[in-house]
């Protein structure tokens, strides 16, 4: 894709073009449950700290699919590690262990 | 009475799934079957197909399953109705061969048109090369070469082509495009593994047994990455490959991305062959142009129009299953309907 044109802000766009997919890859056989979210939000829903941050865990695997890791990985800063996530995914996703291994993995 | 006192004629008119189906049912509940096709051979939509959702079964092996069967059934393909008369009984109906047939019932079973993507022009399909429809890809998996398929590494399925859609006519979802999308993302990974693969969808709609298990093991296995949002527009660059505008809305942001072949699920439409036939015989049909059965919940198979029977696609968008449930089903109103009227 070329980029033309100028702008004062950058782009909001996801551009899968520059989504370099290697540690999402490296994330997926650690854990591959996490191919497994059908994004119902009932993680989200059920989250203590949703009122006053902007964990979203759904919104958390998504942008990781999107190569969004920084807005990710800052949402997940605010995670308890409650395990509320784990009792109500309707597809038996450990969650808990999800974001432990998500951290495992793009911490660098 | 006297059973079988005279054998009845029923004259089937379309030889896809719902045609056959019902046309050896009543063959075998003893009645003088003709089914009508006009293309030059049976099996509708389903003889272009290679397999079938959930399990993977081959199209091939229905069909030939369902034809094999066909016992006295007169089946004339290449065939088509030159006049359809409504007698004080019955019908006289000529057929384009030169036969004529007094029916004492009919069966509609003319089902459904693909879509013609190419109607959705910011799509793409014959104006950009490597867009190819639900169908072109069928043909691929056949064994037919489709040249836009060129060792494609970035592939996207566009979901509700020409379906939930009031600005082409179709308000309607056509039920089986996201299955199909599902089927087809999961073997076309099978066939290049290195492939990303994309699906663009509204709503997935795995309302039948053993759907959900597909999407499943489609994330899972298959790793088909699922983006929630209809595609926008396609362009096309240098190269011939193709832009991608959607809105990730799960996401609430706009997505770009660059594919190497774009497939649109046409949907279904009505059949416009049918038209002639409901003006002649005055049948209801709905503002989508599908026909319109008598009581939709109880009594599907029954037209407006005595003697007249519906069954398979052309009431609205089936699956395999129900048509060849419907077809039965409209073999048993029909037995019951020239019963009661010898």
């Amino acid at each position: 894709m070329i980029d033309f044109g100028y702008g004062i802000s950058p782009s909001s766009a996801i551009n899968l073009d520059r989504f370099d997919r290697t540690d999402f890859e490296t994330l997926c056989r650690e854990e591959p449950d996490v191919l497994k979210c059908m994004a119902c939000g009932s993680c989200a829903a059920s989250c203590p700290t949703a009122g006053h941050s902007d964990m979203n865990l759904r919104k958390v695997i998504l942008l990781l699919g999107r190569g969004r890791e920084d807005e990710a990985l800052g949402m997940l800063s605010h995670c308890m590690f409650c395990g509320k996530c784990l009792l109500v995914c309707p597809r038996g996703i450990n969650t808990r262990h999800l974001i432990l291994s998500i951290i495992k993995t793009y911490q660098k | 009475m006297e059973p079988d006192n005279h054998k009845k004629n029923i004259v089937v008119i379309g030889g896809g799934p719902a045609g056959i189906e019902a046309s050896r049912t009543l063959d075998a509940m003893g009645h003088t079957v003709f089914l009508i096709e006009k293309a030059d051979r049976l099996g509708g939509h389903l003889a272009r197909w290679d397999r079938l959702f959930p399990y993977g079964t081959q199209a091939s092996e229905v069909l030939s399953g369902m034809t094999s069967s066909m016992g006295s059934v007169k089946w004339f393909t290449g065939t088509q109705i030159t006049q359809l008369n409504r007698l004080e009984h019955g019908y006289n109906i000529i057929l384009s061969n030169g036969l004529t047939v007094l029916a004492d019932a009919l069966l509609i079973t003319t089902g459904f048109s693909l879509f013609p993507a190419s109607k959705k022009e910011e799509y793409g399909y014959g104006i950009y090369d490597r867009v190819i429809t639900n169908a072109d890809l069928e043909d691929w998996f056949s064994g037919i070469s489709v040249p836009a398929i060129d060792n494609p590494h970035r592939i996207g399925f566009v979901h509700c082509v020409g379906s939930r859609d009031e600005k082409v006519g179709n308000r309607y979802c056509s039920k089986v495009c996201c299955a199909t999308a599902v089927k087809q993302a999961c073997e076309i990974k099978q066939k290049f593994p290195d492939a990303v693969v994309y699906c663009f969808y509204m709503d997935l709609r795995m309302f039948g047994r053993g759907y959900e298990d597909m999407y499943l093991e489609a994330q899972k296995k298959y790793g088909v990455i699922f983006v929630r949002g209809r595609v926008s527009e396609v362009s096309e660059d240098k190269n011939g490959h193709l832009f991608v505008k959607a809105e990730d809305t799960l996401a609430g942001k706009p997505l770009r991305v660059t594919l190497d072949l774009l497939v649109l699920m046409a949907g279904m439409s009505h059949n416009r062959d049918t038209d002639s036939i409901a003006r002649t015989l005055a049948l209801s049909t709905m503002e989508d142009g599908f026909l319109k059965p008598k009581d939709s919940l109880t009594d599907g198979q029954a037209s407006y129009c005595p003697g007249v029977f519906y069954a398979g696609a052309c009431t609205g968008p089936k699956t395999i299953p129900e048509t060849v449930a419907e077809a039965k089903a409209a073999a048993i109103s029909i037995n019951e309907y020239l019963r009661d009227n010898d």
